[in-house]
């Protein structure tokens, strides 16, 4: 079938602003978005540029705006986004060339919350124990690829880029309900502040946008929750 | 620009982060990777680690280390898989004391699942010893280190490609030379020790599991630096790779009773492999399966077969085969076991196949996984450069690129994930304590200038040539050449139309010639690390007369011990020659004998 890929272009060695790019291409229904993208790079236009790398939903690469959602372009299929497909870089962060957006603010509101097991008592020889269910407790935040879909779809992030966002909590959320973690008072002194869990107003659109299907809104609710019973 | 430190590691991968923390405890260290670290491809890895914990059924090190072995088809140097399978238990239980979230027995144990080739030596039946959590133990495994790599404030390089290793005229290694793919400006890490943890090249065929990042620079880099490649005419194909994608479907998924299905409805495996079936290794799963769709009974007649893991399917076959529970209970799965332990598997069929795995059979195929051979160490990650043993000063290597060799001539499922943290520390460990008490080598002179000098070539290239479509030729004709089955006559094809791209591949021009995030020069470069590698692969299967593991001549189809019980290296000669060399395996623990499953 046939389709045309409008894609926002930038270059920052030499345009003053981003411009749209039409591209036409004859593709297959069961197309990756990405599969179109590296064909037109190929075949096309060398200079379009954008991340990619394991091109099954596993590495985080290839967030990007595909028809006004956020979404990773290798787990979309051309026969479920039509023959018009409209591709932005992610919104909030600032663009570096075409679909590449810089990623540093993103990894540091991350390491902004404590991304490791704290548990400071000298473990056994073998493994800790923990039950089913404690592993089953934080097991939907585990998922997390830190793609940055969710951010970069979260309109009190756009609003104020201070906001530390719903991936950090997402990663905070992973410790905090992991029952072998002792930092979790650190984490929610973290996420107290003004730039913290406060800030998410419930809008669900990280929901929509996790190529996971992780929960985000109900895991940043219990962070809440957790805040208001310390 | 000049960038120093104790120790670099190149690749942000399990073994390179593994490296680097270990590293960093001892010597001012940095990891230099081309992707952000959690994008590399150890996340992709699904079903386990292998280790004799022992957590559900009777199991030993020594089991594992057996199995190792038999699964290299004895060509696996037996000490190394002893230090494997001995360091993966204390390894997979510092996993968990770093705060890796597996899967737990109900008891509060690590959980584990049977894997293709681990069995108990006693009965001959699979082994539980893939510790897993869910299907996404990579992942886990990825964001667990680099979690403790940010504890421990190991300095990162993120999206900095290397492009050349540096080695002075007394024969050490100095450092690298990196693009820094932001700015395009190159830097020259200077650095007492250098340990290469840069992944496969699975890029080079055309169905692969392999991200697209997987192109081979590190090997193609020391290759091109006058170091050897040992083994590289062993590639594994994984057998259940998604048809047409390559997408990896673990063999969890066979290890939760998952089964292979022909044409004819007909479970085929017990043909080919009496005793442990669909669990055999991968070598033989592969085989098993092209030679099911040579004789035309590949679904519809075609080029694929199913693997069947609904609930009807699984529990007739577990209850045929009377297999059990740890507790001696009949073991039977429900539609609910599946989707709770394969979640991302059911995840994948459902966006790429359309199908759910609980109600339909899925149509797969061999896919390129996993390469065994790469860039020769000892036991201690220390890069050797010949029969001899060698050690190159200053170069360590670990992971995929590098052959200890654990794997032999068939790697088993599980053992990538244990190699990649036993041998990723021991590279940390070693690269530290070298860089403690050896003093600063020399850079070469004008060290960027080969650097430069090759992306500059690409740059101005001005020719007719396409790189995408010499990539998409070279794909092609690997897989259908230098794939699952060889022949002299294949293989030389192969070699006549490699010379053909690689010199399409000097008429080459790009587009792009900006600094800043030149994907385009990247991807290019990385083409001719992929040819480079091709043609190494090509000539080491083309000398390697004997059929045994991965590496499978039609025109040789019996294992030779007598003249080819040893290690390949092939050399690039400076003058573009490609020179064949051997070194000894090292036995001492079991003798070869006839492989069967």
């Amino acid at each position: 079938m046939k389709v045309k890929v409008k894609v926002r272009r930038f270059n920052p060695e030499k345009d003053r602003r981003p411009y749209w790019r039409e591209y036409k291409l004859e593709v297959q229904p069961t197309d990756r978005v990405l599969d179109l993208l590296v064909q037109i790079k190929g075949y096309q236009d060398g200079t379009l540029t954008f991340r990619r790398s394991c091109a099954h939903g596993i590495c985080g690469s290839d967030a990007m705006v595909i028809n006004g959602r956020n979404r990773l372009a290798c787990k979309e299929l051309v026969k479920d986004v039509g023959r018009t497909i409209v591709i932005e870089p992610l919104r909030g962060l600032p663009v570096i060339k075409d679909l590449a957006v810089d990623m540093a603010p993103f990894f540091r509101k991350y390491r902004s919350i404590l991304p490791f097991l704290i548990n400071d008592e000298q473990p056994p020889y073998s493994e800790r124990l923990q039950s089913p269910a404690a592993r089953e407790r934080f097991d939907d935040t585990t998922k997390c690829i830190l793609c940055a879909a969710c951010t970069t779809s979260c309109p009190s992030f756009w609003a104020n880029d201070s906001y530390v966002g719903p991936a950090a909590i997402v990663q905070a959320h992973r410790f905090i309900f992991d029952d072998r973690d002792q930092g979790a008072q650190a984490r929610l002194a973290i996420l107290a502040e003004a730039d913290g869990v406060w800030r998410c107003r419930t809008i669900y659109n990280c929901v929509e946008a996790c190529p996971r299907d992780i929960d985000i809104t109900t895991a940043i609710g219990e962070v809440k929750k957790a805040m208001l019973v310390e | 620009m000049i960038h120093r430190y104790d120790v670099i590691v190149v690749g942000a991968g399990g073994a390179g982060l593994m490296a680097a923390l270990y590293a960093s405890r001892g010597a001012r260290t940095a990891v230099i990777s081309k992707l952000y670290p959690t994008r590399s491809h150890t996340g992709a890895a699904q079903g386990g680690i292998g280790a004799a914990l022992g957590n559900m059924e009777e199991d030993h090190p020594e089991w594992h280390v057996f199995d190792t072995i038999k699964g290299s088809d004895y060509l696996a140097d037996q000490d190394a898989v002893k230090i494997l399978c001995e360091e993966a238990v204390g390894m997979v239980y510092e996993l968990e004391h770093m705060g890796l979230p597996f899967d737990r027995t109900p008891d509060g144990r690590i959980a584990q699942r049977p894997f293709g080739g681990h069995t108990n030596n006693a009965t001959q039946q699979p082994v539980r010893r893939a510790c897993h959590a869910a299907d996404r133990t990579g992942h886990m495994i990825l964001q667990t280190v680099y979690q403790q790599c940010i504890k421990n404030n190991v300095a990162f390089f993120d999206e900095y490609q290397v492009i050349d290793l540096l080695v002075n005229d007394a024969g050490q290694v100095a450092g690298v030379t990196a693009l820094h793919i932001d700015s395009g400006e190159l830097y020259t890490f200077h650095a007492k020790a250098t340990i290469f943890a840069t992944g496969g090249f699975g890029r080079i065929w055309k169905i692969t599991s392999n991200a697209y990042a997987l192109t081979g620079d590190g090997v193609a880099a020391a290759y091109r630096r006058g170091i050897p490649l040992e083994d590289m005419e062993f590639y594994q194909f994984h057998p259940t790779g998604i048809l047409g994608l390559g997408i990896l479907l673990t063999e969890g998924v066979r290890g939760e009773g998952g089964v292979l299905i022909n044409g004819e409805g007909e479970r085929f495996m017990p043909r080919y492999a009496p005793t442990v079936k669909d669990l055999a290794s991968r070598d033989v799963v592969s085989r098993s399966i092209y030679l099911e769709v040579r004789a035309g009974r590949g679904i519809g007649g075609k080029d694929y077969v199913y693997l069947d893991v609904r609930t009807d399917t699984v529990n007739k076959y577990f209850a045929q085969d009377d297999v059990k529970n740890p507790d001696g209970s009949p073991r039977r799965i429900t539609a609910q076991d599946i989707r709770r332990k394969l979640p991302d598997i059911s995840d994948f069929c459902k966006t790429y196949l359309q199908l759910d795995p609980v109600r339909s059979p899925l149509p797969i195929q061999p896919t390129a996984h996993y390469a065994m051979g790469g860039i020769p160490t000892n036991n201690n990650a220390e890069v050797i450069i010949d029969a001899a043993n060698t050690v190159m000063p200053g170069f360590y290597a670990a992971g995929e690129c590098a052959c200890v060799s654990v794997h032999g001539a068939n790697r088993l499922g599980t053992n990538s994930l244990v190699d990649i943290l036993v041998f990723g520390r021991r590279a940390g460990q070693n690269a530290a304590a070298y860089a403690g008490r050896a003093d600063w080598p020399a850079l070469p002179a004008a060290p960027q200038e080969p650097a430069r000098a090759a992306l500059e070539a690409i740059r101005s290239g001005n020719g007719r040539e396409v790189v995408a479509q010499i990539r998409t030729d070279l794909r092609a004709l690997m897989m259908d050449n230098v794939g699952v089955f060889r022949t002299a006559d294949m293989l030389n094809e192969a070699l006549d139309k490699l010379r053909d791209l690689k010199d399409r591949f000097s008429r080459i021009s790009i587009m792009d010639k900006g600094k800043r995030w030149n994907t385009e020069l990247l991807e290019a470069w990385e083409l001719g690390c992929m040819l480079d590698l091709a043609e190494a692969t090509a000539v080491a299967a083309l000398t390697r007369t004997e059929s045994r593991g991965a590496h499978f001549r039609e025109d040789f189809p019996e294992r030779d011990d007598a003249n080819w019980l040893k290690h390949s290296l092939v050399y690039l000669e400076s003058d573009g020659q490609i020179r064949m060399d051997t070194r000894p395996v090292v036995l001492g623990l079991y003798e070869p004998a006839r492989r069967v499953y």
